[in-house]
């Protein structure tokens, strides 16, 4: 079983919808029983960090979240979820984050550029860093491959944990991995097969 | 790099999907859920469904049929169409859409846009505004086209960004259903005072339409249309392969 962790942040039927396409037994919880009886953790988000940072450690979840990765459980952060992971979020302000991956959560406007938009919004294509094994997260997919991102801020100075980058003026993590914990930046529950194919990696990792 | 986005959208009233020409005279093309999923398999890299169902019923209805599509497509779905409150964007994000369109609701109650950014973010406001030119002017239209608000669209354009709006639709209503091509001037006036996400529609007939869409003005993010791809005149596929030979990048 998937443990669907809910800590009142965004939007959860799709991300079950995407578990239950693919034959995958999930429950969206705020249960630590479940999470701790699960073999995988997802960690969804969509908003301010600041919020989601304030909620889940109102959730009281924070304690089983880290025993169970200090445990080994394979662990999926999506989108804010994913920079939740992260040492600390420079959004709005300085927040820590679940510090499972070191890293800090930046804004995207200095780094990409004049002249494109901001979100980072639409479909893009992935990237493997050179000379490295590709993510067991990625074992179906293939570089150029597409998937779906709505974001302003991005994981910075995650240095060898990055597993993927998309190209948006500058060279932006799209995905993470350290040890048994996991994260897109990206959307793979709105990024069609592709997407799907990720999810379902995950459930053989 | 980014793709340009290609939108089919589907216009739904009673649980079927209807689509007008100029508005008017709407017939029944196909079952939503259906639709969706041949979409989202063929290369579809969003989905639009706007309720244009007047009723309760109607709109007991839609919720339903809008649970049922995001359970068996996977792509982004933005929704539209009787958007007047938050409690509207609520009821619609809990059936799996992932942005709201406002249009007539944002016209009535402007501080909804921002109302509505600051409870879900700007990604989640899509502002959609029905534009047609009255002497010489760009107008926004409410009601489906049918009332000309005597706005100017550019300025409402630009507050509504300033509101929150995170994407902006820009509905043509003189080439709408005419099948002549986008209305580029209307495009790039629009284009020219956002920072956010464009998508045009409204003219769509034919693959060359997108190619000079997306040629002639590199601002825009993504084309929209409906009729030519619920009745097979243009296949997704076809058409994003066709941009690809062209240089244009998109999903493919």
């Amino acid at each position: 079983m998937i443990a669907i962790v809910d800590y009142g942040v965004g939007n959860l039927f799709s991300l079950r919808s995407s578990f239950a396409y693919i034959g995958a037994d999930a429950e969206v919880t705020n249960d630590p029983k479940l999470i701790q009886k699960a073999e995988r953790i997802v960690l969804p988000g969509v908003g301010a960090f600041r919020d989601a940072a304030i909620k889940i450690r109102e959730s009281g979840l924070v304690d089983v979240l880290n025993e169970e990765v200090r445990g080994g459980k394979p662990l999926l952060g999506i989108c804010l979820g994913m920079q939740m992971l992260l040492t600390r979020s420079y959004e709005y302000g300085e927040y820590d984050g679940l510090d499972y991956i070191h890293g800090n959560v930046k804004p995207i406007a200095p780094v990409i550029g004049e002249g494109l938009k901001i979100p980072h919004i639409g479909w893009n294509a992935l990237h493997f860093p050179k000379g490295r094994a590709k993510s067991a997260l990625f074992k179906y997919i293939k570089e150029n491959d597409c998937v779906y991102f709505v974001h302003s801020y991005y994981a910075a100075d995650c240095e060898e944990a990055v597993i993927a980058t998309a190209e948006y003026g500058a060279e932006l993590t799209a995905a993470v991995e350290k040890g048994n914990v996991y994260g897109t930046q990206f959307h793979p529950e709105k990024s069609g097969e592709v997407g799907l194919n990720i999810l379902k990696a995950f459930c053989e990792i | 790099m980014i793709t340009k986005r290609i939108i089919p959208c589907l216009d739904v009233r009673d649980g079927r999907v209807v689509k007008g020409v100029n508005f008017t005279g709407l017939n029944d093309v196909s079952s939503p859920v259906k639709l969706a999923k041949f979409y989202s398999e063929n290369g579809a890299d969003e989905l639009v469904f706007y309720d244009i169902t007047a009723s309760a019923e109607g709109r007991k209805l839609f919720t339903d049929i809008l649970c049922q599509v995001a359970e068996t497509i996977f792509i982004p779905l933005t929704v539209g169409g009787g958007i007047n409150t938050t409690d509207d964007f609520d009821r619609v994000l809990k059936c799996g859409a992932d942005k709201v369109s406002v249009n007539s609701g944002a016209i009535a109650d402007p501080s909804l846009i921002e109302r509505a950014a600051k409870m879900y973010g700007d990604q989640c406001v899509v502002l959609s505004v029905d534009i047609k030119r009255v002497d010489g002017k760009f107008c926004v239209f409410a009601k489906g086209g049918r009332e000309n608000t005597g706005m100017d669209a550019i300025e409402w354009i630009k507050r509504g960004v300033g509101s929150g709006a995170g994407e902006i639709v820009v509905n043509s209503i003189n080439t709408d259903g005419v099948k002549n091509g986008f209305d580029l001037e209307m495009l790039d006036a629009v284009c020219k005072v956002v920072s956010v996400p464009v998508i045009a529609s409204g003219g769509a007939g034919c693959i060359d339409h997108f190619k000079t869409l997306f040629h002639t003005l590199p601002a825009v993010d993504a084309g929209l249309a409906a009729s030519i791809f619920h009745f097979g005149e243009v296949q997704i596929n076809d058409l994003k392969r066709e941009l690809a030979d062209d240089g244009i990048i998109v999903r493919l």
